[in-house]
């Protein structure tokens, strides 16, 4: 076989590993089944069969971030109720995440929850070839016979986030490093922009893609290219803690997300829109056992404790906590909505607020474009 | 764009492109032995966890760098004994060890009553030489205020670049990589000399790999070193062999990915290119490089070592 030939044959076997790889992955080294411990709740009904339950991550669930918070639900849910569960971790979006769901479902899994947005049409098909299997799916809008969703009001602590921000920036330019330009994003960086311009009224929020869910040195150098562009606090969406460590290197301030991250960066960290997951597992699986479960759309909140606020970092004054307390309560007790309407878009017109879920503008301080 | 913009991106850009001016500097070392090993991301994550670890237990950073080439190397003597010893498939060993090590370097950062995971690093390299030359205009800045590694990676090249060129050892390294069987009727020891630049090119790729976890993203989480392994890779076709031209593969990557960024900051009309065409620039870049590979006569013009990917039998023509 002459040098050609082969230099042809080590690339199709290069591109026909990797397609193996990429495809095989969840079967092997990311896959991690963890028995139930027993415990007082589950040694009651030790001879009945745990009910198999199963998560499915876009990230690793040692992220710290948005599958950290997932799984860390799913531990309680372990604690508290007599499951068996399955956590898949690095799983890709799009249609091949189809075949996951599937394979979960065939395996006996009951009760199948996936954690990112690009799960939705996969597992909206998947649910249709598993009637008895209960598929929910976090951040989505479409539901199916067999498939609610489950969300959070995140754009409440988002709002309050906002607040620490806009108090504490002197160049009146806030960096934001954002996932992808879907309506979540979207609404987060909207409410983040209002509570900023309300402790701050010249505040404006700077957005920069990144195209990312979790990869730390891409997210890093966004948030490295939003300070050097001015911006003196940076805030965030995806689940790596990159943007807060450059921030804290260039002696800026940070706004994080998912969990309370301040050990990543204790000087820079102001505070957090924070889930807890956890509650509502617990519900799901329970409603699922009584045979009362229906495929629905479920929006937590502040006011249900699936969102909060991380505790606060050192530099935030007292004022700017009790302002933002204030206003945590009326979100709460329903007095305070965050978004008004109507609303003063990017172009500075007004414009009826509509339906949050499908929001697909910036309003008056965002610069950056709302399609990516 | 302004004239501090571009200053800011492109002293960015080095900082971005470090990790890949080692990893690549190592895979151009070894491939010049005629190895293709294309295990390099495995390499790097667990040399990136390695270092964090000896870091995070010594607080020490030359500790952290020593452990990370050390466990690059460990890994890379895995492909080197079946690439080598075994003559199995490179491209087969080579695959096998990035998946191997990207799960190694999860598990070893989950491992233990008091994993790594989630912990920020207890020592990060800072920015030295801020002062005094700095001020002179455009060089200043961009070549001083790194940190140290920096001019580490500059080092690193001048030697690879005078070792592979300029020594007697170097010329043997050629030799294998082009034509083991004449190198060997010369006296040079073709296993040897495989064994020893593929260890090498693991000790680059795992000093790449913790400069991620010690200075760019000074943390421990899982794989945190993005696809910098794959895109080494490419920059040794783009750096066409040769160490010198992997300083500026590895920069031109870190500033397609900065500019990326720094492109949305700028306002009309740079904002109006949808940031997926932005996020696709690197890996466009990586892209076209490979498909260069692909041309038998471009490739050999470029410089690819002619047994690249060869087992070498000894005894047989």
């Amino acid at each position: 076989m002459n040098r050609m030939n082969w230099r042809f044959l080590a690339i199709l076997a290069l591109a026909l590993s990797l397609i193996v790889a990429a495809c095989g992955g969840d079967d092997d080294e990311t896959a991690t089944t963890e028995a139930a411990e027993p415990t007082e709740t589950t040694e009651a009904m030790a001879d009945e069969e745990p009910l198999k339950v199963a998560f499915v991550h876009v990230g690793p669930v040692a992220d710290k971030g948005w599958s950290w918070a997932h799984d860390q639900g799913a531990q309680y849910l372990e604690a508290n109720a007599n499951v068996e569960i399955t956590t898949l971790e690095s799983i890709p979006e799009g249609s091949d995440s189809q075949r996951v769901f599937e394979d979960l479902a065939a395996a006996g899994n009951q009760v199948i929850f996936g954690t990112s947005f690009g799960y939705m049409d996969p597992m909206l098909a998947a649910s249709e070839n598993f009637p008895d299997v209960a598929f929910l799916h976090a951040t989505g809008f479409k539901t199916g016979p067999g498939m609610g969703n489950y969300f959070g009001a995140a754009e409440e602590g988002r709002y309050l986030s906002g607040m620490a921000a806009g108090a504490a920036t002197e160049t009146n330019l806030i960096g934001y490093v954002a996932a992808f330009p879907i309506p979540e994003v979207l609404r987060g960086i909207n409410a983040f922009t209002l509570g900023a311009q309300e402790t701050n009224p010249d505040a404006q929020v700077q957005v920069v893609w990144t195209s990312t869910w979790f990869d730390p040195p891409k997210e890093g150098a966004a948030a490295k290219s939003l300070l050097d562009a001015g911006a003196d606090v940076i805030a965030m969406h995806q689940d790596s803690a990159a943007p807060g460590q450059e921030a804290e290197a260039a002696g800026a301030k940070w706004v994080g997300y998912n969990t309370d991250m301040t050990e990543f960066a204790p000087s820079a960290w102001l505070t957090a829109a924070i889930w807890d997951w956890g509650p509502y597992y617990l519900q799901t699986v329970e409603d699922f056992v009584a045979g009362t479960w229906e495929p629905t759309a479920y929006y937590g909140n502040m006011a249900d404790g699936m969102v909060d606020l991380a505790p606060y970092g050192e530099s935030v004054d007292q004022a700017t906590i009790d302002l933002i307390e204030e206003r945590k309560a009326q979100i709460i007790d329903g007095s305070f909505n965050v978004f008004p309407d109507p609303i003063v878009n990017q172009d500075g017109a007004e414009q009826p607020l509509g339906d949050i879920f499908s929001m697909d503008f910036f309003i008056q301080g965002v610069i950056g474009s709302p399609t990516g | 764009m302004n004239e501090s913009t571009l200053i800011l991106t492109l002293f960015a850009a080095i900082g971005l492109g470090t990790p890949l001016v080692f990893a690549t500097v190592g895979e151009i070392i070894t491939e010049r032995a005629g190895n293709l090993n294309l295990g390099v991301q495995g390499m790097m994550l667990v040399g990136a966890v390695a270092g964090f670890w000896a870091t995070f237990n010594t607080e020490n950073l030359l500790m952290g760098i020593i452990v990370a080439m050390i466990a690059g190397a460990a890994m890379s003597s895995i492909h080197a004994f079946a690439s080598v010893t075994l003559r199995v498939s490179q491209i087969v060993s080579g695959l096998a060890l990035t998946i191997f090590g990207t799960g190694l370097s999860s598990f070893l950062g989950e491992a233990g009553s008091e994993p790594l995971v989630g912990n920020p690093s207890k020592a990060v390299f800072e920015p030295i030489l801020e002062s005094g030359l700095a001020d002179i205009p455009v060089l200043g800045p961009l070549v001083f205020g790194h940190d140290i590694m920096v001019y580490v990676s500059w080092l690193t090249v001048a030697a690879a670049s005078f070792y592979v060129f300029r020594t007697r050892m170097g010329l043997s390294l050629r030799a294998v990589g082009e034509d083991p069987a004449s190198a060997e009727s010369a006296g040079v020891n073709v296993a040897r000399v495989r064994y020893v630049h593929i260890m090498i090119g693991g000790a680059l790729a795992g000093l790449g790999g913790a400069y991620y976890s010690l200075a760019l993203v000074p943390t421990w989480q899982n794989e945190p070193i993005g696809q910098a392994g794959w895109i080494s890779i490419a920059l040794v076709i783009l750096a066409s062999w040769r160490p010198s031209r992997a300083l500026f593969a590895a920069y031109l990557f870190g500033a397609a990915e900065r500019l990326g960024f720094t492109l949305q900051t700028l306002g009309e009309p740079w904002s109006n290119i949808p940031s997926n065409l932005l996020a696709m620039l690197p890996f466009l870049l990586a892209i076209i490089a490979m498909l260069l590979l692909t041309s038998g006569k471009r490739a050999k013009f470029l410089g690819a070592p002619a047994a690249l990917g060869l087992p070498y039998f000894r005894e047989q023509r």
